[in-house]
């Protein structure tokens, strides 16, 4: 029986009422009195030295404030990157600065050379014209390989070359792999590209800053997906501000996928702009400014190598990755291709040896930084793209070969650093076999080829590591914060109850979800629970929304806090019933004393909290409390997915049939929301596959700068999805026995799409063993004629 | 975007005379113009819109047969008012753009601007219409002079285009995954006097007729009778969405698809 309210139940998304009727609040919704607008001049030079900058003609046009330059931020921090890699020889990573406005270079098309402030953003646009800058074009790095070449032209001077850091995971011993793959049966190779994506929120980034000359004190309204790790971030590294007079806004945000976890140049600058002008300071990025300096993601290109025994066990793997981070390092760039990445390439198998090797690079593009999945796809896909070729390589069923190869035994420690506690993998591949109706794809495929159209099947299985924890160990991995979470659940006196959260909702359905636990915990209605988020004057403390985090880590802070909220109100209950504390239950929001007929309503005990007379003595009045949550283990939600596909053979072109979807996310409080983040994830995750290529040509121009170029997945690219996750291990070490679910879809989708249509051009006898993504009508044709 | 003064005149000699102001430009739908505008690509002075002169609305049929299509009539019109009249032009309109596209976009600015991936450079050229003007009437071979350019002058209106109705036509579109304009789109018409084929979205020289496909299908109107024939790879577009050799064998296949939907 589906549950109608509470943990289970697919109450309806209450948020969007306001966000379908036109009556959100977002940043760029927000305007200050006496607000004056920025525009920043953006290099249209991948890499330069900057010979003169010449601001003084724009500073007499009309309107104009005030004009920047790097030169007002000499004495001012740069952007900080959140995370220190520690490369395989124990060096620290290579962190060049990264300045608010360029510094003597321009290091990718759209690095800021200089910001207008004006009375109206079209004056600011008008005098940024009149910036006279004289740049001297150096040669654009941009291929990694090349890049990494002894007497590369450096991105930074004064690095030692281009190399941000070196990595290695898992096995060190090099003798000892080797002879892994000596020994092997059978070593499939692969060489493949992870396609550079941008992430493109419907919204695009927005900020305002405000400055309060009388009490000092700063305002920030930003489009964020983190506001306290922004103000923390900004006070304490960028610009020197004491934390408490600093308050950092995130209303409504119309789409995170990563890309607004990271704290950006223009955030900082409209903060610092707004006292230097003592005038509140707006910036709206424009689509075209968000394809050249919101962070990217993705941007890996790799080796892949399976060796297998003669029984077709995986006996050891290999990696060897270029990741791209772009001119500068942002927030969390430097975790994304190494602990977010090499962590995951166990994938679902028992591969007892494993070596992970990674070089990240400086090029002259746009950094690149965590985009929906963050390195979890870029491991997923190397390795279900090998497998499903070793499959096709030694003739046997890809599933067959994955089941085989399945971790059975939990808990298991992986040979890269992670310790899975639960999962079923068998247990989903079983749901997905009968929910995509496997059985029936042959059928299936004999009627495509009537209509001239290849079909074909591909298989796909993930493992991923969501709510990143635990602090300590983050710590020694080198992260540069916490990544616990906070939750204060106030019960105000008519027992209406106010939760404020860590975790940030720009899309994820927190403001319906989150109710649903305290309702269950408590026994009353949905309705009479709230949730405040985005706004660091309101909430304790939070680290955001991010990495399917916000359930598993922040929800279980809120369960803590609910729980000693439940505490005191026992105490007070036992108080009003006579009866001693140990004896009081509470259910459906009635406080009674087991074994009785008596009790007392949520809604009597929450005022006489507040209505103190008659009142235990030793209990503090009021109904509030506060929890903090660091979690013992990361979580590992699962999955199988099958997509199927038809090829057009004399076009080149795929359409995507059916997607199936069989998902183990543990215990889920809204099924619906679930559904809902698996078809969102599903669908970035074709987008990827089929149509999105963030591409740079050899002087650093970005080729695909807009939507005339850059393919965002419409509506009738993508099916109906089919979306299972009835198959539940639930987490071991939360109080939800929750994992997530936000990145699942766009971490297993992309491996489905490509195996999808490989086979289906070998079902055409094109024996084709790779395209790389996006799989575009072009490539295939290409693939099939090559 | 700069600023410019903004006309709206009620007849077409109003327009023109409107138009006659230094670096003037008229404002069809505003599909392509104002994103121009608001990149600061141009700067007109003044803009003159097309959009309150009502005999430059409308589709109708002419007393010889053929459809007399205003040159301000909006892509979702043509898709509608000329379904009964020039069903494979109506469908070409259809096709356009998304709906806010067709219910701005219009004719007159579409084939002014002729971009080489838009659609109705094909549909034009492929019927052999007449584009007609506030000065004269410009047969559509002489009318496109490559990548966005025409033969005409400054400040010269297009006020309506005339289609003579094949016995069978169809346009053939392969979408540019993300613009989705044509990544090669085929119109081929088929008259009592002989076939047309013209391409767009494929070469570097805007929107062209392919004359050996023509001179095949006037032999013999059949799927087959392309077949071993293709146009020179040489002169294709070759960017993110195809090469030149893709593009070359999608107007092949385009062709036939266009020529199976005639039969
Ligand atoms: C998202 C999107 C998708 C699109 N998809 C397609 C597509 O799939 N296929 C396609 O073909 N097109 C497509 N377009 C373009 C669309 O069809 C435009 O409407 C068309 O190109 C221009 O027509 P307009 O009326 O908007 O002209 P405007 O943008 O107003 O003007 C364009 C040019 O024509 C001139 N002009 C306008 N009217 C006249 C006139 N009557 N006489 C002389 N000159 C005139 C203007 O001065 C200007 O130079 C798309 C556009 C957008 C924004």
């Amino acid at each position: 029986m589906p549950k109608d309210s509470g943990i289970g139940a697919s109450s309806k998304r209450r948020e969007d009422v306001r966000f379908l009727t036109g009556a959100g609040n977002y940043t760029d919704d927000i305007n200050v009195h006496g607000q004056t607008y920025v525009h920043f001049l953006r290099s249209d030079i991948a890499h330069g030295r900057i010979k003169s900058l010449d601001t003084s003609t724009a500073e007499a046009m009309p309107g104009v404030v005030k004009v920047f330059t790097g030169k007002d931020f000499e004495g001012v921090g740069g952007m900080p990157c959140g995370w220190e890699v520690t490369d395989k020889h124990g060096a620290p990573m290579q962190e060049p600065p990264h300045p608010i406005l360029a510094q003597g270079k321009v290091r990718h098309v759209g690095d800021p050379i200089a910001a207008v402030v004006a009375d109206s953003l079209e004056q600011a646009r008008d005098a940024a014209e009149a910036i006279d800058v004289d740049i001297e074009e150096l040669p654009a790095v941009i291929d990694m390989k090349a890049a990494a070449q002894d007497g590369a032209t450096l991105v930074h001077d004064d690095l030692k070359n281009n190399v941000c850091y070196d990595w290695q995971l898992g096995e060190t011993d090099d003798a000892k792999v080797n002879e892994v793959f000596a020994n092997a049966a059978h070593v499939t190779t692969l060489d493949l590209v992870n396609n550079r994506l941008v992430a493109n929120p419907m919204e695009p980034r927005v900020a305002v800053g405000e400055y309060k000359r009388g009490t000092d004190e700063y305002t920030l309204f930003t489009t964020s997906q983190n506001p306290h790790v922004i103000r923390l971030l900004m006070c304490a590294f960028v610009l020197g501000l004491p934390e408490h007079k600093v308050r950092v806004v995130a209303p409504d945000v119309g789409g995170g996928f990563g890309t607004k976890i990271f704290h950006y140049a223009e955030e900082a600058f409209c903060t610092f702009a707004a006292k230097a002008c003592n005038r509140p300071v707006k910036w709206t990025s424009s689509r075209s400014e968000a394809f050249m300096s919101d962070a990217h993601g993705r941007d890996h290109v790799s080796k892949i190598e399976l060796a297998l025994d003669a029984d077709n066990n995986f006996i050891g793997l290999r990696t060897n990755t270029f990741a791209n981070l772009g001119a500068y390092l942002s927030t969390f760039s430097s975790s994304v291709p190494t602990w977010l990445h090499g962590t995951l390439m166990a994938g679902n198998y028992k591969t007892p040896v494993i070596q992970v090797n990674v070089k990240a690079m400086f090029t002259n593009t746009v950094p690149v930084d965590a985009y929906r999945g963050a390195g979890r796809p870029e491991a997923t896909y190397q390795l279900e793209r090998v497998v499903d070729k070793a499959a096709r390589e030694l003739g046997v069923d890809p599933i067959a070969l994955r089941r085989q190869n399945f971790i059975t035994q939990f808990p298991y420690d992986t040979p890269v650093a992670l310790t899975y506690d639960t999962g079923n993998y068998n247990g989903t591949m079983d749901k997905l076999e009968a929910a995509a109706d496997l059985a029936g794809f042959a059928a299936r495929r004999a009627q495509s080829e009537t209509k001239g159209k290849l079909r074909g099947l591909g298989i796909n299985c993930y493992i991923e590591a969501c709510g990143i924890a635990p602090s300590n160990i983050v710590g020694m991995l080198g992260a540069r914060a916490g990544l616990y979470d906070a939750a204060t659940v106030r019960v105000n006196a008519t027992g209406s109850i106010s939760v404020m959260v860590g975790a940030h909702s720009h899309g994820q359905g927190h403001e319906t979800a989150f109710p649903q636990v305290v309702a269950d915990m408590i026994g009353i209605d949905e309705s009479m629970i709230e949730i405040v988020h985005g706004d660091t004057s309101k909430i304790p403390f939070g680290m955001g929304t991010y990495g399917s985090r916000s359930l598993a880590v922040c929800g279980s802070a809120m369960v803590k806090a609910t729980e000693k909220v439940i505490d005191k109100a026992k105490k007070i209950a036992a108080h009003l019933l006579e009866a001693s504390e140990a004896d009081i239950e509470l259910k459906d929001g009635q406080f009674s004393v087991a074994g009785t007929d008596k009790s007392v309503a949520w809604g009597d005990v929450t005022l006489t909290a507040y209505v103190p007379h008659n009142y235990p003595l030793e209990v503090e009045p009021g109904l509030e409390e506060t929890a903090f949550y660091d979690p013992a283990n990361f979580t590992f939600p699962s999955g199988a997915y099958a997509c199927e596909v038809e090829v057009d053979p004399e076009t080149g072109k795929v359409s995507i049939e059916a997607f199936t979807a069989a998902d183990d996310f543990g215990n889920i409080v809204n099924p619906m929301i679930v559904d809902g983040q698996v078809h969102g994830g599903i669908g970035q995750g074709i987008g990827q596959a089929l149509l999105e290529n963030c591409a740079y040509d050899e002087n650093g121009q970005l080729l695909s700068a807009s939507f005339m170029d850059y393919a965002m997945p419409r509506a009738d690219d993508v099916p109906f999805y089919g979306v299972d996750h009835s198959s539940q291990t639930p987490c071991t070490h939360n109080p939800l026995g929750v994992k997530g679910c936000g990145e699942a879809g766009a971490i297993g989708s992309p491996p489905a799409v490509v195996n999808a249509v490989l086979d289906a051009l070998n079902s055409g006898g094109k024996a084709v063993d790779h395209i790389d993504m996006p799989v575009s009508p072009s490539r295939v044709w290409a693939a099939m004629n090559g | 975007m700069y600023s410019f003064e903004f006309e709206k005149p009620s007849t077409i000699a109003d327009a023109v005379a409107a138009l006659a102001t230094e670096e003037a430009q008229a404002l069809g739908g505003g599909q392509t113009l104002i994103p121009t505008l608001k990149q600061r690509l141009a700067a007109p002075s003044k803009l003159v819109s097309m959009s309150g002169i009502p005999e430059m609305h409308g589709v109708c049929v002419e007393d010889d047969g053929s459809v007399s299509i205003g040159g301000a009539t909006s892509h979702a019109t043509v898709a509608r008012e000329a379904a009964g009249s020039y069903s494979a032009l109506a469908a070409l309109a259809g096709q356009i753009g998304d709906p806010a596209v067709r219910n701005r976009g219009t004719i007159g600015g579409s084939v002014a601007n002729n971009d080489p991936a838009a659609c109705y450079p094909a549909g034009v050229l492929g019927s052999g219409a007449t584009v007609v003007t506030n000065t004269r009437q410009i047969a559509a071979d002489d009318f496109f002079q490559g990548m966005f350019a025409t033969s005409l002058d400054e400040g010269e209106i297009i006020t309506s285009i005339r289609f003579p109705v094949p016995q069978a036509a169809s346009y053939q579109k392969f979408l540019q995954p993300a613009s989705r304009f044509a990544l090669v789109g085929v119109y081929l018409a088929r008259f009592a006097g002989g076939v047309r084929v013209a391409v767009t979205g494929a070469s570097e020289d805007g929107v062209f007729r392919w004359s050996e496909a023509e001179q095949a299908l006037n032999k013999e109107f059949r799927s087959d009778a392309l077949t071993g024939l293709r146009v020179n790879p040489a002169n294709m577009i070759a960017d993110l969405h195809g090469s030149k050799e893709y593009r070359a064998h999608l107007v092949s296949v385009m062709t036939k698809r266009a020529i199976e939907a005639c039969i």
